[in-house]
């Protein structure tokens, strides 16, 4: 394939571009087709034209996989592989986690308090020191101080490892160019695979338990660190490195000296997004073992008990609003250099240090080291009222607009279903040359391969009903996002007002880890698959609102001051200049909403969103981990289909 | 040149590091790694698991109720479906399970071969799982209540989920069910919809309930939704001892079977009062059942509903504790 891709700039000019654009696609659907009408007609002969995918291309492979599975659990306690490698990482796991959690717990509750306080305070300042103090005397408030020790104890080691591991193959990737190429493609495809699927190699291994979900989350976790790490070691000033080199220095020394120095904002954005990420993991991770917060969230979503769930989500949101907002001040405070003395440097870790350990000691000689048993509301009970009431008032039968629960019903009966039976009655060949051809159309011979691949994956596997059913669900809640993020986008591009009531919202909810979103939705629209397009709707929105009103927002000025001057009036401005021009952004949009709805809708398998989110739940609840790595490894393809057939071709070229 | 410097100087420390995991420090057995959060701070804990189940759930608040308040314990409870529940169990994660509706598999796995866990002796309560029609159906329909009646009714019993089937409606995907196995060898036109969880399923029972709808429905007694929603059960064909041995090829009923408790092997010898508490609880149907209204029915705290029952029922649970 020699035509040249369109880039992202050349895309969104119009006028020669265009036409060159018209050129390159038919340069590649034309041969694309030629080769289609050859293998349709083949591949129809050998295998029957039903829509379903044929059996005899499909790989049973439930038989291996579940063999595997009962040698892993009969071999567990004596196998040299487990007792020298997987037994130590196991223990050290387990080590370091109890270590962490028997040091929160003998600082008690006030200690570990005045700890987050004040390690906000050196790094953000007063306000956030205080946001932080409250957020965490509400966890106690809640009732919830114990799970949130263990979630944190869990985090904590995840982090450390997650930091290490990345900035290790972030440095390897930095330095050399080959292992750059190596790692990038399978950081990348990393980065846009749903949480759920990180779940089951692990719990094979490992069992249920805390060591599984410790390595789930770091291998989750790792690959921002690792990317950002790689990132900001490259994009290094060419001009200092010369200087530094030409002053003689070893490797080393400029590693040390300048290239990380130049390189620390980069890095701190990769703690940032680790941090989030290992959150968002650590919660989901309940679901093999977890526990703490994401446990109790788990139990009260099977329970339906909204309430229960809730008291154990808002303290999940309170440290995720505090992680993020310390280390981006963390990030942002480093050209700062207004601080008071006492605050900088190594006096205000030795300030910080003092107090913890002033308040630690004290709490102790008080005696209160767990949280006062008096000291809690308990808010699951009122909260089931409210929802009880919901349902009662708003669930069904509201006159005129309806209520939820019938919003939920007409969903999926007027979109899902009609969607899914589309999807399920497609053949199977017929689908895979829309793949092909979507991913030709936006990306390269490469991506549509790939795009294919996958796929075809799906089908020799054997799930190819589920997945299309989850792929239903997928595209119904991408197609509602777009609309609504489109227009909230564009209103927010507009008007600067709208854009400042947007902002803090935004900003909370991209934050919250994904499981958080499954129980308002569950409140709302009972159990199925309608609630869990909603939640994935909701956790897709505010990356799409915010690519959109960037992408639209920086649209040459020029431009429009020109289109204005002949007379365009706002609609005109907006359609006929700004989302043209706007045009990668709204794809990277698009990109970003399809990575992000899938993970969510796979969750959903937790609230009746069955297919393969289900099966990898039912795979974890029966021990029949052949059914869920199937389903595991088909999510991992449904996602590299996705990613790939919507990706931006900037994306490949770009740095 | 520097760069590769770096680089073999990044090997070796990995290769390093990787030796001393692999060689140095022996062996480490990952099956007798307990749970970190247990027995912190000095505190007595017990782990126990909860199945998503309310009559588990009372099982658990009554044991954890009387081992906080009578015992002085700290109880972790953990829920973890009911397979991997036996897996945390051999490996001391978790230290008991109070009900076990059967797991032939796993006993012959972990009691028999590998000798991690140990029977507790019975619950004292009798489950029973079975296909059930809601009793206004059956009253209009008596004989939908014999398996070979079934298909007849397919065409009432179909919903958008079943694909044109009529549907017969499980629950939670952990559950004991051989009911796809079912459908299949009895040649029934039904097809088997999960709900995904008990709650959505009882929702969707009580729903089906007001509007006095049929619906054919995998459940199992004892269970207090029977007291709101009135269920006949569809009789199979008769159970017999080892019908069910083979997975694939069972068309017989559920048998009935005397739930049982089972704990870690390490903590039966060494849990002192606890383990012993815990082999002794042993409750009927209809205490379990009371508890078990409480919090599914009236919406208390599994807590506040134990500490009901404790206080109204001593002179069973005394029975329970360690004699001193």
């Amino acid at each position: 394939m020699t035509t040249t891709t369109p880039t992202a700039g050349s895309l969104g000019r119009g006028g020669p571009s265009a036409l060159l654009r018209n050129r390159t696609v038919t340069g590649k659907l034309l041969p694309f087709a030629v080769f289609a009408a050859v293998l349709v007609p083949l591949a129809l002969t050998r295998w029957s034209g039903s829509a379903v995918w044929p059996d005899a291309l499909t790989v049973d492979l439930s038989g291996p996989l579940g063999g595997a599975s009962d040698w892993i659990i009969d071999n567990r306690d004596h196998h040299p592989l487990f007792l020298y490698f997987f037994g130590h990482i196991s223990n050290a796991v387990v080590l370091s986690v109890r270590g962490v959690y028997l040091l929160l717990l003998a600082v008690g509750w006030a200690g570990v308090t005045a700890a987050a306080g004040l390690i906000a305070w050196r790094v953000a300042g007063i306000r956030l020191a205080l946001t932080t103090a409250v957020a965490f005397a509400l966890c106690g408030v809640l009732g919830m101080w114990v799970p949130t020790m263990q979630t944190l104890a869990l985090m904590v080691v995840a982090v450390t490892a997650s930091v290490l591991l990345g900035a290790v193959l972030g440095l390897a990737a930095g330095l050399s160019d080959r292992v750059y190429r190596m790692t990038r493609p399978l950081l990348d495809t990393m980065q846009v695979l749903p949480a759920f699927a990180y779940l089951l190699p692990v719990v094979l291994i490992f069992g249920i338990g805390v060591p599984a979900a410790v390595l789930a989350t770091v291998v989750y976790a790792a690959p921002p660190m690792a990317r950002l790490t790689a990132l900001g070691l490259r994009e290094a000033d060419g001009g200092v490195m010369e200087a530094v080199s030409s002053l003689g220095a070893t490797a080393w020394q400029r590693l040390l000296t300048a290239r990380l120095p130049l390189a620390r904002k980069q890095l701190l954005l990769g703690l940032n997004q680790t941090i989030m990420m290992a959150l968002s993991m650590a919660v989901i991770a309940s679901v093999i073992g977890a526990g703490g917060l994401g446990d109790r969230v788990y139990q009260a979503l099977a329970s339906v008990d909204v309430g229960a769930a809730l008291a154990a989500g808002l303290p999940i949101v309170l440290l995720a609003v505090v992680l993020d907002r310390t280390t981006n001040a963390a990030g942002s405070g480093l050209d700062r250099t207004d601080l008071p003395g006492f605050r900088t440097g190594w006096r205000g870790w030795a300030l910080v240090a003092l107090g913890v350990a002033l308040v630690a000691v004290a709490g102790r000689l008080a005696g209160r080291l767990e949280w006062p048993s008096g000291g809690t509301v308990a808010i699951a009970e009122p909260v089931n009222r409210v929802v009880d009431w919901m349902t009662d008032h708003l669930y069904s039968g509201v006159p005129v607009i309806g209520g939820t629960a019938d919003w939920a019903g007409h969903f999926t009966t007027w979109i899902l279903d009609p969607l899914r039976g589309g999807l399920q009655a497609l053949p199977w060949w017929v689908l895979l040359l829309i793949v092909a051809a979507l991913a030709l159309l936006i990306g390269t011979w490469q991506t549509a391969l790939t795009a294919v691949l996958a796929m075809g994956a799906i089908g020799v596997l054997g799930v190819w009903k589920p997945s299309l059913d989850t792929l239903s669900q997928v595209l119904a809640a991408v197609a509602v996002t777009l609309v609504i993020g489109f227009a909230a986008g564009i209103a927010a591009a507009r008007s600067s007002r709208v854009e400042a009531l947007l902002r803090p919202v935004l900003d909370v909810f991209q934050t919250l880890p994904q499981f958080v979103y499954l129980i308002p939705v569950v409140a709302l629209f009972g159990v199925g698959r309608a609630p869990a397009v909603a939640a994935a709707v909701v956790y897709a929105l505010p990356a799409v609102v915010r690519i959109t009103t960037q992408g639209l927002r920086h649209v040459d000025p020029a431009a429009l001051e020109s289109a204005r001057s002949l007379g365009a009036t706002g609609g005109q401005q907006l359609r006929q200049v700004q989302l043209p021009l706007a045009a990668p952004a709204l794809r990277l949009a698009l990109n970003q909403g399809v990575v992000l709805v899938l993970a969510v809708v796979i969750i959903g398998g937790l609230v009746g969103g069955g297919a393969l989110g289900y099966d990898v739940v039912f795979g974890l609840a029966q021990g029949d981990l052949a059914t869920g790595l199937v389903a595991g490894a088909a999510i991992v393809c449904l996602g590299l289909m996705l990613d790939r057939v919507t990706q931006p071709t900037e994306r490949r070229k770009g740095a | 040149m520097r760069i590769h410097r770096i680089h073999r100087k990044i090997a070796a420390l990995a290769s390093a590091g990787a030796l001393v995991a692999l060689t140095g420090c022996g062996a480490a057995d990952m099956t007798k790694q307990a749970s970190p959060y247990a027995n912190a701070g000095g505190t007595k804990t017990v782990t126990l698991s909860v199945q998503s189940w309310v009559g588990a759930q009372a099982n658990v608040a009554v044991a954890t109720y009387l081992l906080e308040h009578e015992l002085g314990y700290h109880v972790d409870t953990v829920q973890i479906d009911e397979v991997p529940a036996w897996d945390a169990l051999s490996q001391g994660r978790v230290d008991a399970i109070l009900e076990d509706w059967g797991h032939p598999g796993q006993e012959e796995r972990y009691v028999k071969d590998k000798k991690t866990i140990t029977p507790a002796g019975g619950l004292g309560v009798t489950g029973h799982i079975g296909w059930f029609v809601p009793t206004y159906f059956a009253k209009q329909h008596p004989d939908v209540t014999d398996w070979r009646n079934l298909n007849k009714y397919a065409d009432q019993l179909r919903t958008p989920e079943s694909g044109g089937k009529g549907q017969l409606l499980d629950g939670s995907p952990s559950y004991v069910t051989n009911d796809k196995a079912l459908v299949d060898n009895l040649k029934l036109d039904y097809q088997v919809v999960f709900s995904g969880s008990e709650a959505a399923q009882i929702t969707q029972i009580k729903q089906f309930a007001k509007d006095k709808k049929p619906f054919l429905s995998y459940w199992y007694k004892p269970q207090w939704l029977f007291q709101k929603v009135p269920m006949t059960e569809v009789k199979l064909p008769a159970y017999k001892e080892g019908c069910d041995a083979d997975a694939q090829k069972v068309a017989c009923a559920y048998p009935h079977t005397p739930l049982q408790k089972f704990m870690n092997a390490d903590f039966a010898r060494d849990g002192g009062d606890a383990a012993t508490l815990l082999k002794n609880f042993a409750w009927t149907t209809e205490q379990q059942d009371e508890v078990a209204m409480m919090i599914a029915d009236r919406k208390m705290s599994p807590e506040a509903a134990a500490e009901k029952w404790v206080e109204a029922n001593g002179p069973t649970w005394r029975k329970w504790l360690p004699k001193k």
